[in-house]
């Protein structure tokens, strides 16, 4: 395509257009929003009017008791991932909007099960506890409770195995993520 | 002093003439204030009347318009209007009482949760926590009304904080860290547009509402004239192209002209300008354009490629964007003859499909001559606001706007009903124009009751009915599209409103002749005060030229 500030001709042919693109992969939203009542509202009403899908979304505090962090994850198959960043931007409490790179992201997610082990059962239990390194922070007669942590993916790997024994209760935070190397998310 | 009187202090220094309202109990420390504060208040009849009045002052006159209601039920009544001016950003503050703080959540007397009912429906939205907060959140929300891509603000103050003593010092800066619009364009980007303007052989500049907001009808006239391009507006964009011009392809869209919607079908390259790609302009959006590159320049990054992907994006200020890039374009000194051939095909199609209508063979008065004499009448000079249906596209067709902020309509959200208060609010805002509202006898009784506003504040609209007996518009798609089942769409004879208007105080007349239309006009515009005009129209007309909701713009009809 011929340089903007030269003569060159431009063929309008070889203009390619930009935005509204699907990427088919599941992204990570880190959001800086300012510590005030209802802007959380603002974020989900927003979500729920333009028909974006959240799949996980967790909330808490930064080292700024005046900014928080909302961590949400979406599928980029199903939503123009750029349309929903620049509809955030437009709220006027949300400070700042990172589309973290899969590649350059640490995420993980805290989650507890109530598993029915009793027996033979409970032994197997414990033992998928071990590969997974989750921890059983509750025994009793018939059940066990097991805090897990680790990506999306392992949380659910865990949860399709422990699945059959009989999964009493789940609790599941969704990904909290943060950008490796030294900048700031 | 009190928060309410720094209240007003706030709005003086935002340079605010005249505010539209109606109190109430939870607002009464504001009215309190306004007693003496040396505010020009105007008391409505209806809070949707003083918001959608406060819309019609800020189109008018480019500033921040205001409207005030008491909690509840007159926060409520706000509604309609702050969506409508969500839907065509326009920059007004909207200032509501709420019940004492102690009673908030416990469904207190006429507590409604405001905020929460129009965060949907504004550009942001204002709680007050504390007293203190109040004079530099209202700076701040006259901020954000104005820049960027203007909106309605909501501040909802809580009853008992604005009664409450505060040391009020001048707010002299406004600090929104998650509010920073991008003004200046990029300028690679501009130069690529030049350069795809230079090498474009099917070129059309489509402009919109955000022309008109950015004040810059001057500079796209410019950009236009700087070699011939073809130029179509939406609804919402008229004006911001002087009509008629020779290079002027009147109104794109649902009703607009064949030329205009043809030339976009076959143009090599689209320049869209403040515009956003309503549906109402595409039609169906597989086949909107199909031959068409991209350049849209827009001041809110979420409308590039919401509808239509663009290819070349310019995120930014129409006024600072369009002179750079007329620039860039001269630069490159084109061949202007390459258009040649691109204007004798848009010739050909405005020959063969001017805007025409049947003309009545009696004394009848077919609704487009209405228009037509009113422009006349007016010498195009005119303010004009319009409602809702078949009138409002008529006027969009035959009233030729020469000027930006002379047209005023709900384009959006298309709220009837909007017609005659608007009208009130741009009089009151430009008390030396002549301001005229057209209007359907349907529109007009939903705020009818700003009549008696307009006869107590001396308030002279002219209001010109359309009136058909029919909720036209709807009548038309059912003719068209439902087997001609008129279902609810009769409006009758009632009310009178020659009747109507005299009891408000107003002159009414009544027009039902084509020969003496043009003198009744005439006269109406001379008479002193507010004027309301029934003009009795053929009944069944239909707003031709269409294209069918849903249908690609080559499918015009009529
Ligand atoms: C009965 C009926 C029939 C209709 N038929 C038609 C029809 O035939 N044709 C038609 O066009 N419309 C029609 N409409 C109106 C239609 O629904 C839309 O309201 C209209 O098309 C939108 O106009 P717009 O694109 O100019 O955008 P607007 O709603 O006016 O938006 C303005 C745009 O400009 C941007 N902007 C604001 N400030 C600036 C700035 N400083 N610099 C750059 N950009 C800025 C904004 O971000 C926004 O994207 C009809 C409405 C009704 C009720
Ligand atoms: C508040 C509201 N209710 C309903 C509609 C749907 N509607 C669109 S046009 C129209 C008919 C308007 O009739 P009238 O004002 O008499 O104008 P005409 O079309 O006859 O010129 C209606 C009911 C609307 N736009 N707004």
């Amino acid at each position: 395509m011929g340089e903007p500030a030269t003569k060159d001709v431009l063929s309008l042919d070889e203009l390619e257009a930009a935005g509204g693109l699907r990427t088919g992969r599941k992204h990570i939203l880190s959001i800086l929003v300012e510590n005030k009542p209802g802007v959380l509202t603002r974020i989900a009403g927003l979500f729920a009017r333009r028909g974006f899908n959240i799949d996980t979304l967790a909330v808490g505090p930064t080292d700024d008791e005046r900014i928080s962090r909302i961590t949400l994850t979406l599928d980029g198959a199903v939503h123009p991932i750029d349309q929903v960043t620049k509809q955030l931007h437009k709220l006027v409490n949300v400070l700042k909007i990172r589309d973290l790179e899969p590649a350059e992201t640490l995420a993980r997610e805290l989650a507890m099960f109530k598993i029915s082990a009793d027996g033979v059962a409970r032994a197997e239990v414990m033992q998928i506890c071990e590969i997974f390194r989750a921890k059983i922070i509750d025994v009793s007669k018939r059940s066990l409770i097991v805090e897990v942590t680790g990506t999306y993916d392992k949380v659910d790997a865990f949860e399709r195995l422990v699945r059959p024994f009989g999964l009493i209760e789940m609790a599941r935070t969704g990904e909290i993520a943060i950008a490796r190397g030294r900048g700031e998310t | 002093m009190r928060a309410v009187d720094a209240l007003m202090e706030c709005l003086k220094a935002e340079g605010v003439d005249v505010v539209f309202g109606l109190p109430g109990g939870a607002n009464l420390p504001t009215y309190d204030a306004f007693y003496d504060a040396g505010i020009r208040h105007i008391l409505v009849r209806h809070e949707a009347g003083g918001g959608h009045a406060a819309e019609g002052y800020a189109k008018a006159t480019g500033k921040v318009g205001v409207a005030l209601a008491t909690s509840g039920p007159g926060a409520t009544n706000l509604v309609t209007p702050i969506c409508d001016a969500m839907m065509d950003s326009v920059p007004v503050v909207f200032i509501t009482g709420q019940v004492r703080t102690e009673l908030l959540g416990t469904d207190g007397f006429q507590e409604a949760d405001t905020i929460g009912i129009t965060m949907p429906v504004v550009k942001h939205s204002f709680m007050i926590q504390h007293p203190l907060e109040l004079p530099r959140s209202i700076h701040e929300a006259f901020h954000v009304a104005r820049t960027g891509r203007p909106g309605p603000v909501v501040v909802d103050i809580p009853q008992d904080y604005s009664r409450a003593d505060i040391p009020y010092e001048p707010v002299t800066d406004v600090h929104l860290p998650g509010y920073q619009p991008t003004t200046d364009g990029n300028q690679k980007q501009i130069r690529f547009a030049g350069k795809a303007l230079a090498n474009a052989r099917r070129p059309v500049i489509y402009a919109g509402g955000g022309v008109i907001s950015a004040g810059a009808a001057a500079e796209l006239t410019e950009l236009a004239t700087v070699d011939r391009f073809p130029v179509t507006c939406t609804v919402n964009g008229l004006g911001a192209f002087p009509a008629p011009h020779a290079q002027w392809l009147g109104m794109l869209g649902m009703h607009g002209t064949r030329a205009a919607n043809y030339a976009m079908d076959e143009a090599d390259l689209i320049v869209a300008i403040g515009a956003r790609f309503d549906d109402r302009v595409t039609g169906k959006l597989s086949e909107f354009a199909p031959r068409a590159k991209f350049i849209h320049i827009d001041i809110d990054p979420a409308e590039i490629s919401k509808n239509v992907p663009a290819h070349i994006p310019i995120v930014g200020d129409a006024k600072n964007i369009l002179p750079r890039l007329t620039a860039e374009y001269r630069a490159l000194t084109p061949d202007p003859q390459r258009l040649d051939e691109w204007w004798s095909r848009i010739r050909v199609w405005q020959e063969r499909h001017p805007l025409a209508y049947e003309e009545s063979a009696d004394s009848e008065i077919k609704p487009q001559y209405m228009i037509q004499a009113l422009y006349e009448a007016t010498g195009g000079e005119a303010i004009v606001t319009s409602d809702v249906g078949q009138h409002q596209m008529w006027t969009a067709q035959y009233y030729h706007f020469p000027a930006p902020r002379r047209w005023i309509n709900s384009g959006g959200l298309g709220t009837m009903g909007f017609g005659l208060p608007a009208a009130m609010g741009a009089k009151a805002g430009c008390p030396e124009q002549t301001v005229i509202c057209i209007s359907g006898d349907g529109s007009f009784q939903m705020n009818a009751q700003e009549l008696a506003t307009c006869a107590q504040e001396g308030i002279a609209v002219k209001v010109f009915i359309m009136n058909n007996g029919y909720l036209g518009m709807v009548r038309q798609w059912q003719e068209l599209f439902w087997d001609r089942r008129y279902s609810h769409v009769e409006m009758g004879r009632w009310p009178d409103f020659v009747k109507l208007a005299e009891a408000y105080g107003a002159t009414g007349v009544r027009l039902e002749d084509k020969a003496t239309l043009a003198e009744g006009i005439r006269e109406a515009l001379a008479t002193e005060g507010p004027v309301v005009v029934d003009v009795r129209v053929t009944r069944e007309e239909n707003t031709y030229p269409m294209i069918p909701a849903g249908q690609p713009a080559r499918n015009m009809v009529g």
